[in-house]
């Protein structure tokens, strides 16, 4: 425990010299001269730290130095600085493939990683070890007799046939602020162009725009909000709410993927394959489910429902992240979603 | 002789045909891979040409401003089949517009109808890149545009790999169906020499006849040769028969001559030491004339037997003639030659000099191993397709020495010394029975003497 005290206080000492923001650090010490595996991960603390934990039951000889950042800052801290992380955990499946695209991810194959569904593996150098749905909150008591939803057409058609009664109180991303916002709405938008009209209605009620998961569903318990779109399914799940439902959309539910990758300035690269070999074991994945509360990856479940779409890895990624596109995208996002009369981002 | 000459001709074919076939197997494999190869990438380069088009299609200006909106479909469709890593860059004359702005640009710059494809290697890795110019008109100044994209190939190595496999497999299918089709051509191409050796094989042992068998044109050098060597066997052979015949003249005649005059001589003789020396000399001109016979006999019997002058013998006509030409003889040893003249002719189709000889010599044996004044019976009988000539004496018999002993050259029985003979006669008997496809027997007889036994087949008279 004094060690993990020094490690966070060092952390804290040394963010100047960093080039990226670190929200929280943490060092599971192993024996005395254990090898350090050092993770940066976008998955909070107290969710990750019992896997970690379960991760050092099967190796106890290795220590895990378990940095969270922002997925921005993963991105960084690998593409821009060059830190000597062994292991580098995202839920931003577009950097992440970026980094592996660009050459800053090692390749890594094993028996495990093979036996992974083609979705959940990309070039030997990105691998799935999560797969969390995007949703639509509801809040059922506010909705009254109205008909629950079952696709974007529907959920269109209540918007717009209720102005009065969703006007300020429709929720999603803020897709300035946020990565995972930004990557939902665009492969919305590659989907279907339903997701347009959708952003049109939405716009003109004007909507709560949200920076994060938690803030959604703490609206929808609050009464504040009574739709949220593009909520995490996981988050949800892992929190129940009192008021809300979660709804699986029927036309189509994109599925993000969680994925890790070995950076090319990892120290040892051994250790993150480690890690990686923990993810997709059976008992990895049993860990997953039961102390993070986040779906692993299970082909069967996502075969058993053809509205999950998972999320493409590869090239196609990289068109939403060229700073053109990115720009076009928002500035059209914008004008459907920030509309005159809307209050400008309610939830930050 | 070395061992490639002895070597089998098919064998030889077989081997040569079958080099040719895994020759054109390798060419086929080698080539089957270069142009699958090439065709792959060049479809490869098609697919980043496409890519880079369709950035190109959606450059266009607003507000004043160039903008460069990347569809979806440009990089997804480079990594459709593979997990191929992208780099791109759109580059104007004022700078890097968006994109990897260290992508290294084509050594040639493209045109405005024909884009550039080139290889490099960026950040450690070999990438194939295209590069392709629009021209974009921003507030009525246009404004040119190249647009990158560069791709690693890890699918065409996987591409690459699957070819070969194809490849090799057609390579070796082709040489099993070729060396199996090299097979039957051989065996085809071989067969009319297997046609010569069988014919001349299938021939008889004297047929010197030339070979009549039509051969390819490459054997008719062989079948020419070979006649012309069964031509001066066959005039060797004529050769060979007429020395015989010549032979047989003239040592018989100065040996009977000798006899004759050593008689006359034994009769005037005075003392008796001269009669017994003359006596030794008759004695020695008459085993020598004999043997002389017997010896020429034999060399014709086995001349002739390879050389057959089939005809319609009558067995009992020549029977006739035998016993004229031996009754002398048989009357100075008192021997009474018995023939019962009922019989009809008895035709076989053999050689008649032959069974005369062997006639011949079955008498003389009978009448020479008969003691005097008993008699010879000589009986003539037809039996399932076979005459069987007996001629029987009562003699002192075989003594225990078997019939097949007796029949070698130059063999005699144990009990025969006190009379003239050279051990050829049953020899001569059995190659003429065996060359007529008849057969030869000597039997003991119970009441003591021997019966000699010729069996030759009946044939019908035309």
């Amino acid at each position: 425990m004094r060690q993990a005290v020094l490690a966070i206080i060092l952390a804290t000492l040394g963010l100047g010299a960093r080039g990226y923001e670190v929200e929280n650090q943490r060092l599971f010490a192993a024996g005395p001269d254990s090898p350090v595996l050092r993770i940066i991960s976008t998955g909070d603390l107290d969710l990750f730290a019992p896997l970690v934990q379960a991760f050092q039951q099967e190796n106890p000889d290795v220590a895990v130095d378990y940095t969270v950042a922002s997925s921005a800052a993963v991105y960084m801290a690998i593409a821009t600085e060059g830190a000597a992380f062994d292991l580098a955990l995202s839920s931003a499946m577009d950097l992440q493939t970026k980094l592996a695209n660009d050459g800053l991810a090692q390749t890594y194959s094993s028996a495990a990683t093979a036996a992974l569904p083609d979705w959940a593996r990309w070039a030997d150098r990105l691998f799935a070890f999560t797969q969390e749905p995007a949703v639509v909150l509801i809040s059922r008591a506010g909705l009254g007799d109205l008909p629950v939803p079952k696709t974007r057409q529907d959920l269109i058609a209540l918007l717009r046939d209720n102005p009065e009664l969703f006007t300020g109180r429709v929720g999603t991303y803020d897709l300035r602020n946020s990565g995972l916002g930004y990557l939902f709405a665009t492969q919305d938008a590659r989907q279907s162009d339903a997701y347009w009209r959708l952003a049109e209605v939405m716009g003109s009620l004007r909507p709560q725009l949200f920076c994060c998961t938690s803030d959604m569903i703490n609206g929808i318990d609050s009464g504040a909000l009574l739709v949220a779109y593009n909520v995490i399914g996981s988050y949800a799940d892992a929190r129940p709410s009192e008021e809300g439902s979660v709804i699986y959309m029927g036309d189509y539910t994109h599925v993000m993927l969680r994925t890790a990758l070995i950076p090319a300035t990892a120290e040892n690269p051994a250790l993150g394959g480690r890690f990686i070999e923990f993810l997709l074991s059976p008992s990895g994945r049993a860990a997953i489910r039961t102390h993070t509360g986040l779906p692993p990856i299970d082909g069967a479940t996502l075969a058993e429902s053809p509205s999950f779409r998972p999320i493409p890895m590869g090239a196609g990624l990289l068109v939403y992240l060229d700073q053109m596109k990115r720009a076009a995208f928002l500035d059209e996002w914008i004008a459907a979603m920030v509309q005159p009369t809307s209050t400008n981002a309610q939830g930050q | 002789m070395s061992r490639r000459a002895t070597q089998s001709l098919r064998r030889r074919l077989l081997i040569q045909l079958l080099g040719v076939a895994a020759v054109l197997s390798a060419l086929i494999y080698f080539g089957v891979r270069t142009v699958a190869n090439q065709a792959a990438e060049a479809t490869q380069d098609n697919i980043l040409g496409a890519s880079a088009a369709t950035i190109a299609e959606e450059l266009g200006s607003r507000d004043g401003q160039l903008v460069v909106d990347i569809p979806y479909s440009a990089f997804s469709m480079l990594g459709a089949v593979n997990a191929e890593r992208v780099f791109y860059r759109i580059e104007t004359r004022d700078g890097t517009l968006t994109g990897y702005n260290d992508l290294p640009l084509p050594e040639t710059a493209p045109s405005l109808l024909r884009p550039v494809y080139y290889t490099i290697a960026f950040r450690g890795v070999t990438l194939r890149a295209v590069a392709l110019r629009r021209v974009v008109t921003v507030v009525d100044r246009p404004v040119e545009i190249t647009v990158i994209v560069a791709q690693t190939r890890n699918g065409l190595a996987g591409i690459a790999s699957r070819v070969a496999n194809l490849a090799a497999g057609l390579g070796i299918g082709f040489f099993i169906v070729a060396g199996l089709l090299n097979w039957v051509a051989t065996e085809r191409a071989l067969a009319p020499v297997r046609r010569v050796a069988e014919a001349v094989r299938r021939r008889g042992p004297a047929d010197l006849s030339p070979l009549r068998q039509p051969v390819p044109r490459e054997l008719a050098p062989l079948s020419v040769a070979l006649n012309e060597f069964m031509a001066r066997l066959r005039a060797a052979l004529d050769r060979t028969e007429t020395f015989i015949v010549e032979a047989a003249h003239h040592v018989r005649t100065p040996l009977a001559t000798l006899r004759t005059q050593a008689e006359i001589a034994l009769r005037l003789a005075q003392s008796d030491d001269s009669r017994r020396a003359l006596r030794a000399v008759i004695r020695a001109a008459e085993e020598s004339g004999r043997s002389a016979g017997q010896l020429l006999d034999h060399a014709m019997v086995n001349f002739r037997s390879d050389h057959m002058e089939l005809a319609q013998v009558d067995l009992h006509d020549m029977l006739g003639h035998a016993l004229r030409a031996l009754t002398p003889s048989a009357d100075i040893k008192d021997v009474t030659l018995k023939l019962p003249t009922k019989y009809g002719p008895a035709f076989v189709l053999g050689d008649r000099l032959l069974i005369e000889s062997a006639i011949r010599n079955m008498l003389d044996n009978a009448i020479k191993y008969s003691p005097a004044d008993s008699s010879v019976t000589l009986t003539l009988t037809t039996e399932a397709g076979r005459h069987c000539l007996a001629i029987c004496d009562d003699g002192r018999g075989l003594a225990g020495v078997s019939p097949e002993t007796l029949a070698s050259r130059f063999k005699r029985g144990n009990n025969v010394a006190d009379v003239v003979g050279s051990g050829l006669g049953l020899t001569i008997i059995h190659e003429v029975a065996r060359s007529h496809g008849g057969a030869f027997a000597l039997e003991q007889q119970s009441k003591g003497g021997v019966c000699a036994k010729l069996f030759l087949p009946s044939s019908l008279p035309h």
